[in-house]
């Protein structure tokens, strides 16, 4: 058996030191190594957009980035996104709205929205629908996560609370 | 899940360090930029190097410099290209280029070096390894045969490349460094029309930099057609660069496609209209060159013959919307977004 | 108390709601939002290890020999199996037991399963798979079902009709050729409906371990914990006592996780061999493989009409390719007829059917089993009828809906009918008579209808038990669990149940602890399939809770001295209805009821009413009730290319009553979705190698890449109006809403696109290469269509024959003899 690899992650705010197969991606390391179920796979070839996470910010696939080069970057996950026990504005639209069906392409999206309105807090519906344009999701046929977005901005402009 | 083959691996911090671990490594080693195309090949073990070297690090790969033209590092991400107020108002074919290559995801990973770089692609060869065995595998993987066309002596595996037509049809040169030394070249000349040895790049090389000649005069687009408004390689690309006269007449005039061949096609189409307006008629003469030195072969999704039938109206589209056309309407039916 | 199946009339009329028709969030919605959902792959237990599948290269093979010393001596192997572990057949219809966990001796589509290797995690299973080495002998292969035909030998499957075909069927509902001779008109075309897989986004996993006890437990992605615990015992060969399958939730399911799975089987017999929990995840190829997806289907239609536009009879027949094993399939080919009579009157039905065995992946229920390509083809049809009638496509339709309370030709009791309302919403809103022929060259609208189960009226395996069974527990501290066996699969099946409970009781639904898909917890319900779940799970909870309100009210009576009907339960009290200040929290009226009732517990369950078709293959099409859907699509066609956009979506569904509107609409919406992908791209289609040199028949592209589902830029806009009736067969009068919003969307596509550009596309998907292709056509002069062009010569049997009801029929076959007589007179 080869050896693993050591590296510290930031992930959700904390640093985590963690022992991996040097072949893993992100997403095995987080689901696997770090027990963060929460991010997805529906694919791991780049293809789905379900295991979509933030890395320093930006929304990645998690199957296709390498975890030996993920150390001293800042990593989001589904699991972060609350605020203690407080959702995120996204999570309570998505909740409340329909956004989430059976929920699987769910973390991802929520990321990948997270993102955008960190930098557009008031986004249109097209800007919406570029920004998710790469996370499928076969159950709701979009419209009801176009509309948990929405939501979510208008209530994080009214909250002023930052993405 | 699908997963990495082991692998060793390495993080420089230059060009010249990267450079050297390749010269050291030899044919067993390979570059890793954003890895959205080398990470799902390796799932799939088309390639299971020993080692790669990663240009995560490698900070000067990322730079953008102003001269007569435009000079971006290999490194930057497409969504940096795309967010480039520079490469939007100048080189309008390379913005609309990398703004519909796969997922913002994937721009955001993918860099416009490894999108120059990008392993041509078949439907009989990006699979898994339990599907290509089942085939008895492929010129391109293990096997012995082209199941493209069974007669073919060299593999016709498809360009799929957005970036390298707008870029050709830019008049785009890269340079290659090694320890050997540093080359330019035509970016057009980077290309063979061969599946598997697709491209002049050597393994000891490392492509850095991309550089764009002056637009002044010139008016660049690109169309891109895919079933979907997101994820899909092309199954045709037209790029399009004119210059014009200040009257509309056309003085230089590039189209290449991506899509039609084992390389980005930079064809002769364009030469047909310099020297003329961009009438119906110029632009339908134009259309048919290009229609007929493309070939799209059953490598990639969708009808082959149709996909030849439809170049002609591509082109069409693509100089119609250099000529001043409003073009939007046709553009969201085929992009599905604003571009 | 109410006798089992018969809801209070009181509940059902009932105006006013407290949680039913309430936008809310979904019981399950916080965990969605938060990732902890579990899945079945996101279920981690010590010592696990971890399970590879190896798969046939070949689509039919017999295997001569496996080694696998190799493999077993890999380091980091625990296990590995073949099929000589698994001697027992089994398969999801006892009359179609033909799969086995690992192939036994003979594989019949590249992914059949050969071995299995257990090993400390999936890297190193995988590695030592492909040590594991496999001698076959090729067997000639089918690829489609026309070939299935042709080349009777050799035989995939040695049961079955004849040659390669498994199932034939025919049914005649009156004389239809008779029917067809008094036409004004015959309209005769052919179809074809390519095959389609779910593509769910969560890929299969299984988890099974043995307990402290040494039982097995299986945590799956399963829509059918019950068939899988029943079948599993049967494949496994342990007492189901010894069993307990727990469903996960599903990330999506569409009729893709209904089967018992082969990688279900084969860990859970390693964990029991093991003695440790083995995982087992599907890559997105092998959910390809595993499929039980949409069948391809032939069809040819033939179908009489008045030249005042009321039907007058129809002769349908299908040729499905079912691909390498049952599965669901004999049902499915039922589907492929039994339900066109529901939509529209049909005075007389004659259906033919016949599925075929192939060398691919076995297809069966996807949503709308067996009903969409049907549906495609009769909605097609009437356009051209209306076309050839000089009428308005909307307004034919209009026409000649089915009557309410009717039987319809083949025995089927329907219930309401909201269509007409549909149709008049969605011709409304898109503004469809100021489009119907009238848009510019290249922009059109098309319109079409259909209707769905809410339930198969039997269970897969014949039974006279309930189909839905629901306890309730409710104690002291005034909380209430639910438990069920119904199975989340995103479409809300926990929310439904919650709410019902909630309503009858008058509390939160967010209140309401539940415990579901568990079968060694909860009470069986057979599971998220044929659209189910609504109105019997439903049926099934109101009555426990019904049971449970009578005591709850009849203790507080006691304590506020009034009679029980004067007492309300709502929001959370328990209290006069004339004096609401006059009342208890609903956790003082517990108390006051488990102290005069002793520990609280109720159940409820539910049957369907008995379908009056007495006829040999009555079973398949009754249902409690069905639900009806108009769509209209607007298209956009580019006569250069053939490029087809679909800017907007107009849909109506006859939803009964909508529980949770929010969930319904998303249900209506994902419908629209799964409909449009069908219509335009999705296709599961495989590719041979040239003949004389490799002997392969492979999944075209086994990706997410190349299956190609629509990302929210290829979405159009739609606009849903949900149609509430109640219906007096349905809980709170609600139908169902998963799967029939799906079935107008594919023929609407195909007539918006005739009336944009004038041209026929009778085969699905509806591709720009057949559009440019008919365009062209149309351009020479030639019939502007593309699709089938001959329906080949099938082996149908001499259809069992049944009188319709308004001809004198009661349901039970009429012998030939008899018919003689019938058609005479």
């Amino acid at each position: 058996m080869m050896k693993n690899v050591h590296r510290t992650l930031q992930v959700n705010g904390e640093a985590q030191q963690v022992s991996f197969a040097p072949y893993k991606t992100l997403l095995e390391v987080l689901r696997e190594d770090l027990n963060l179920t929460g991010t997805k796979h529906g694919c791991e070839l780049g293809e789905c957009g379900a295991c979509a996470v933030l890395v320093d910010g930006q929304p990645l696939l998690a199957c296709l980035e390498l975890a030996v080069e993920c150390e001293g970057r800042a990593i989001e996950t589904v699991e972060g996104l609350a605020n203690g026990s407080v959702l995120h504005p996204l999570q309570a639209a998505f909740a409340d709205l329909g956004g989430a069906q059976c929920g699987y392409c769910t973390p991802g999206i929520l990321m990948t929205a997270k993102a955008l309105l960190e930098k557009e807090p008031e986004p249109s519906r097209e800007r919406i629908r570029e920004a998710i344009s790469g996370n499928l999701c076969r159950c709701t046929g979009y419209q009801q996560i176009y509309e948990s977005i929405e939501e979510a901005a208008r209530r994080m402009k009214e909250a002023k609370v930052p993405a | 899940m699908m997963r990495l083959p082991w692998f060793g691996f390495h993080s420089p911090r230059s060009v010249a360090e990267a450079a050297k671990i390749l010269a050291g490594e030899g044919p067993n080693a390979m570059l890793i930029a954003g890895g959205t195309d080398l990470v799902p090949n390796m799932k799939r073990r088309h390639q299971a190097p020993k080692t790669l070297v990663s240009l995560r690090r490698v900070d000067e790969l990322k730079k953008v410099s102003n001269g007569s033209g435009l000079r971006l590092g290999a490194g930057l991400s497409l969504t940096e290209i795309v967010d480039s107020q520079k490469v939007r108002g100048a080189y309008t074919g390379l913005y609309q280029a990398a703004a519909q290559v796969a997922t913002v995801h994937l721009r955001n990973m993918g860099t416009l070096g490894g999108n120059l770089c990008l392993d041509t692609r078949c439907t009989y060869l990006n699979q898994n390894y339990e599907w290509r065995k089942a085939i008895d595998f492929c010129m391109k993987s293990e096997g012995d045969i082209c199941w493209v066309a069974t007669a073919s002596k060299r593999c016709l595996a498809v360009s799929s490349t957005d970036t390298a037509p707008a870029l050709i049809s830019l008049g785009a040169n890269v340079k290659l460094v090694s320890t050997q030394g540093e080359r330019e070249v035509l970016l057009a000349d980077l290309y063979k029309n061969d599946g598997i040895d697709y491209i002049t790049r050597r393994a000891d090389e490392v492509l850095t930099e991309i550089s764009l000649p002056d637009s002044v005069g010139w008016k660049s687009t690109y169309w891109k057609l895919r079933r979907r408004g997101a994820f899909d390689f092309p199954v045709l690309g037209v790029a399009a660069a004119v210059k014009f006269a200040g009257d509309g007449t056309v003085e230089e005039a590039r189209i290449a496609l991506g899509a039609v061949s084992s390389r980005p096609l930079a064809t002769k189409a364009g030469n047909s209209l310099i020297g003329k307006k961009l009438t119906d008629e110029a632009i339908a003469e134009a259309g048919a060159k290009a229609q007929n030195v493309a070939k799209p072969m059953d490598n990639t999704d969708l009808d082959i013959y149709w996909r030849k039938d439809v170049v002609s109206a591509f082109v069409g589209y693509a100089l119609r919307e250099l000529r001043g056309d409003d073009m939007r309407e046709t553009r969201m039916r085929i992009a599905r977004q604003v571009l | 108390m109410n006798a089992p199946g018969n809801p209070s009339e009181k509940m059902r009329t009932r105006r006013r709601f407290d949680t039913i028709g309430k936008p809310r969030r979904r019981v399950d919605g916080r965990a969605k939002v938060t990732g902890l959902t579990k899945f079945a792959d996101d279920v981690v237990l010590p010592r696990m290890v971890h399970c590879k599948l190896l798969r046939s290269p070949h689509p039919h093979a017999v295997i001569e020999s496996i080694d696998f010393t190799k493999a077993s001596a890999h380091p980091g192997v625990h296990l590995v199996l073949t099929g000589k572990d698994f001697p027992i057949s089994y398969g999801i219809l006892p009359v179609t037991q033909d799969e086995y966990p690992l192939a036994n001796e003979r594989v019949r589509y590249v992914g059949d399963p050969v071995a299995a290797v257990i090993a400390r995690d999936e890297q190193t299973a995988d590695e030592a798979t492909r040590l594991i080495e496999v001698k076959y002998r090729l067997l000639n292969t089918v690829s489609s079902a026309e070939d299935a035909l042709a080349n009777p030998e050799p035989r995939i499957h040695d049961y079955g009709e004849q040659g390669n075909i498994h199932r034939l069927q025919a049914f005649e509902f009156g004389d239809v050729d008779e029917a067809l001779m008094g036409s004004d008109h015959v309209f005769e075309d052919l179809f074809f409906f390519e095959g389609n897989t779910h593509l769910p986004l969560e890929q299969h996993a299984s988890v099974a371990a043995p307990d402290g006890e040494g039982k097995l437990t299986l945590w799956s992605s399963t829509q059918v914990p019950h068939y899988i615990h029943r079948a599993l015992a049967r494949a496994l060969r342990i007492p189901a006592a010894h069993i307990r399958v727990i469903a996960c939730p599903n990330g999506g399911g569409f009729g893709g996780k209904c089967d018992l799975h082969n990688h279900e089987i084969v860990v859970s017999r390693a964990s029991m061999i093991l003695g440790r929990p083995v995982k087992i995840c599907l890559t997105r190829e092998e959910v390809f493989y595993m499929h039980r997806g949409r069948h391809p289907v032939l069809m040819k239609m033939k179908t009489g009409v008045t030249k005042d536009g009321k039907l007058t009879g129809m002769h349908l027949q299908t040729l499905l390719d079912g691909g390498g094993y049952g599965s669901y399939g004999v049902a499915s080919t039922f589907y492929t007829g039994a339900l066109q009579t529901v939509t529209y009157e049909l005075p007389r039905y004659k259906f033919d059917a016949c599925r075929t065995f192939t060398n691919k992946p076995p297809c069966g229920p996807k949503r709308g089993h067996g009903t969409p390509q049907p549906r495609f083809g009769q909605e097609v049809q009437l356009d051209k009828i209306a076309e050839k009638l000089g009428r308005d496509p909307a307004e034919l339709r209009l026409g000649m809906v089915a009557k309410p309370d009717s039987l319809t030709a083949n025995w089927l009791k329907i219930g309401t009918i909201g269509l007409e309302e549909c149709i008049r919403l969605v011709v409304e809103h898109s503004d469809w008579n100021n489009k119907r022929a009238t848009l510019p060259p290249g922009r059109g609208v098309g319109i079409a209808c259909g209707s769905y189960l809410c339930g198969a009226g039997l269970p897969i395996y014949w039974n006279k038990m309930p189909q839905s069974g629901v306890q309730i527990l409710a104690d002291r501290s005034g909380q209430v669990t639910v438990f069920c066996g119904a199975t989340e699969i995103g479409q809300g099946s926990d929310d439904m149940l919650a709410a019902f409970v909630a309503e009858v009781l008058g509390i939160d639904a967010f209140d309401v602890r539940l415990v579901t898909g568990d079968t060694a917890l909860t009470p069986v319900d057979l599971g998220s399939y044929s659209s189910r779940v609504t109105v019997m799970m439903g049926h099934a909870a109101i009555q426990a809770a019904e049971r449970l309100r009578e005591m709850i009210v009849d203790a507080a009576s006691h304590e506020l001295e009034c009679s029980p009907e004067r007492l309300v339960m709502a929001q959370g009290r328990v209290f006069l209805s004339e004096d609401p200040s006059k009342g208890m929290t609903f956790a003082e009226a517990i108390v006051f009821a488990e102290t005069k009732y002793g520990t609280l517990g109720t159940v409820g369950s539910y049957s369907p009413p008995r379908a009056p078709g007495r006829f040999k293959g009555a079973g398949v099409g009754p249902s409690p009730a069905y639900s009806y859907t108009a769509v209209v699509v607007e298209a956009e066609v580019d006569q250069n290319t053939g490029w087809v956009t679909v800017p907007k979506i107009w849909v109506a569904h006859d939803i009964g009553r909508a529980v949770n509107p929010v969930l319904a609409r998303g249900q209506v919406e994902g419908s629209i979705y799964m409909g449009l992908g069908e219509a335009l791209m999705e296709e599961q289609i495989f590719r041979r190698l040239p003949a004389k040199m490799s002997h392969a028949l492979v999944h075209k592209f086994p990706s997410m890449l190349e299956y190609k589902s629509l990302t929210s830029l290829d979405m159009p806009e739609v606009f849903t109006y949900l149609v509430e009736d109640p219906d007096p067969n349905c809980p709170f009068g609600a139908k169902e809403v998963g799967q029939g919003p799906l079935l107008p969307v594919m023929p609407a596509v195909a007539n918006a696109i005739y009336d944009a550009v004038g041209v026929r596309i009778d085969e699905i998907p509806i591709t720009p290469d057949k559009v440019l292709r008919a365009l062209e056509l149309k351009a020479k002069g030639e019939a502007p269509r593309v699709g089938p062009d001959h329906f080949p010569q099938v082996p149908y049997p001499k259809p069992v024959y049944v009188k319709t009801p308004w001809e004198g029929g009661d349901g039970n076959e009429t012998k030939p003899a008899d018919r003689k007589q019938a058609v005479a007179s």
